[in-house]
């Protein structure tokens, strides 16, 4: 496998209303979804979330955990009917995750196309945002994964994985790729240790708040390596890797980056591919003392007593990485690979020499010539209120306030994606995955679909005493080029069960 | 490498306020001009009170 694999990004959005720190996060978030939907024509009672498949306490390594020992905030296959929660007509799912909106992209096949969808979430919020508006003071939503005070909301990646991996292998290739990744995906943070105690600015807006190296939770003492198996497919086939120690990004380069690096690297970890063993000493405590060092000069320590610098080690797994694909593909490489090794290259050539030099790519230097700007300007400390305010509204959704928005608005930043692509996509889904089936079901058949989730369409059908689920375990099937005929030719829901009937009875 | 220094790992949020700061980021290579104009932009735009700003910004946790 390449950079292409079945993936997504799923974000819990910051929320808040203006002068008002103790408004309800639930209820806003509640509205943020309703709003969204009722504009879309959805009600949210409408297509709602199908749990039947969930797991949350799975363990990749193979054990569950019981309910009587997991934290409240773990159970998230409980229906509660006071929380928003809908599919869209682009397959992803927007709902209420505990106090935050929170948008899970469609699942893509390529790292281009997560951001596509990733960027298309954010003008979802936007959109929500400026609904909400019409009535005083309205709700601002924050694309940004902390508020600086202790408290910390994921950005989680997901990747589709062979089953027959080793879990050990995972853990072991992946961990020192993890605790450098963020020196070339980090969206910057004012402010160091988790309740910013201390005054500075470190690279990524995550890594204080990873306690442990492996383990199944991701509200308290996150690991590094998040061991929840829940595939969403055929258990037996496939595994998803989820992946909570990412920021969300603004820099288009920067998220290409995070979504296909680590699909290499994970493609390297299946063919066992590595040649050389680059275990990190201490990991978590590295992963917090690379965020700190934004020189990028300082080394850390491998398990073999070698000292190395952080973007030094990330280009031993860039060589690595061009080895593989030249190994396995030469001339025959993919399109969206050569794109991922350009710019993986081209960003860690920028940050060996001055990191400023990546400002236009990556998200944390990006935000620092800001800041240092400010510093110079008006001379002020890192513990300045103003240098904190630039931090949190740099990710504000809205165009105008947004300051991310506002760079790249003004071409200092470089955008791979364009706005107008990603505004197609609030709607349209990927063609190349199940999530253009379920979109497909939702847009042609809105008054049929009773629930929805990763691997079901849950529908009902006039005259029929029971509802029908419809299983899509498989994410590359349901695809545009797979059933774009049968659901187009459908005149009503009945027809399109028959007829996927009788196309699974051709194919048996 | 000369000149590199050893990160020592470990500290924990329980610094005080006033701690010294880190090590100062590279200066950066922008002409001056062009900070200057960014900055004004975001002048434009950026909260007036940021220390209220900054305080109402509370966040639950989430995953």
């Amino acid at each position: 496998m390449t950079v292409r694999r079945v993936m997504g990004i799923e974000t819990e959005y910051g929320i808040s209303v203006p002068g008002s720190p103790t408004a309800n996060p639930m209820v806003l978030s509640g509205d943020v979804v309703t709003t969204y939907a009722a504009s879309r024509g959805i009600r949210p009672a409408q297509a709602s979330w199908d749990y039947a498949d969930e797991a949350p306490l799975r363990d990749a390594r193979g054990f569950d955990m019981g309910r009587g020992a997991a934290h409240a905030s773990q159970l998230t296959d409980v229906d509660d009917p006071t929380m928003a929660n809908v599919v869209l007509t682009n397959g992803a799912r927007l709902y209420v995750d505990h106090a935050h909106p929170e948008y899970s992209s469609p699942e893509v096949t390529n790292p281009r196309d997560a951001v596509v969808w990733d960027k298309a979430g954010e003008l979802v919020m936007r959109e929500a945002v400026r609904r909400l508006a019409s009535v005083p003071p309205g709700v601002n939503l924050y694309k940004n994964n902390t508020d600086g005070k202790g408290a910390s909301y994921g950005t989680h990646e997901n990747y589709l994985m062979s089953r027959r991996t080793p879990f050990t292998r995972i853990i072991s290739r992946l961990t020192p790729f993890f605790v450098v990744r963020q020196v070339m995906c980090g969206s910057g943070r004012v402010g160091i240790g988790v309740e910013s105690r201390t005054p500075g600015y470190q690279l990524a807006q995550r890594s204080d708040f990873f306690e442990t190296e492996v383990g199944l939770e991701t509200t308290l003492k996150r690991p590094i390596i998040n061991t929840r198996d829940e595939p969403h497919a055929v258990a037996d086939l496939y595994r998803r890797l989820h992946v909570i120690l990412g920021d969300a990004n603004h820099c288009d380069v920067s998220n290409l980056l995070k979504l296909g690096s680590t699909s290499l690297v994970l493609a390297m970890i299946e063919d066992d591919a590595f040649t050389t063993d680059l275990a990190v000493a201490s990991p978590v405590r590295t992963l917090h003392a690379v965020s700190h060092d934004p020189t990028l000069r300082s080394t850390i320590e491998l398990v073999d007593g070698r000292s190395i610098r952080p973007v030094e080690l990330l280009r031993r797994f860039h060589e690595l990485a061009a080895d593989y694909v030249q190994d396995r593909w030469g001339a025959d490489v993919d399109a969206d690979t050569t794109e991922v090794m350009h710019w993986w290259d081209t960003v860690l050539t920028a940050l060996e020499g001055d990191p400023m030099d990546a400002r236009r790519w990556v998200d944390w230097v990006a935000k620092l010539s800001v800041l240092e700007g400010y510093r110079d300007r008006d001379a002020l400390s890192w513990g300045d209120p103003r240098l904190r305010a630039v931090d949190i509204q740099w990710s504000d959704v809205r165009a105008d306030r947004g300051l991310a928005h506002r760079l790249a608005a003004t071409g200092r930043v470089e955008v791979l994606v364009p706005e107008a692509e990603a505004a197609v996509a609030m709607d349209q889904a990927p063609e190349d995955t199940r999530a253009w089936f379920r979109g497909a079901c939702l847009r042609k058949f809105p008054e049929s679909v009773v629930a929805a989730s990763w691997d079901s369409v849950v529908v009902e059908v006039p005259g029929e005493r029971t509802l029908q689920r419809i299983p899509i375990l498989e994410p590359l099937r349901g695809t545009r080029a797979a059933v774009g005929d049968l659901v187009d030719g459908a005149p009503d829901i009945r027809s399109l069960l028959a007829s996927l009937a009788a196309a699974d009875g051709r194919a048996d | 490498m000369a000149g590199q220094e050893q990160i020592k790992p470990g500290r924990r949020d329980d610094g005080p306020d006033d701690a010294p700061e880190p090590v100062a980021a590279p200066a950066a290579q922008v002409s001056d001009t062009e900070i200057d104009d960014i900055l004004d932009e975001i002048d434009g735009v950026l909260e007036t009170n940021a220390e209220e700003f900054v305080r109402g910004f509370v966040q639950k946790g989430g995953q």
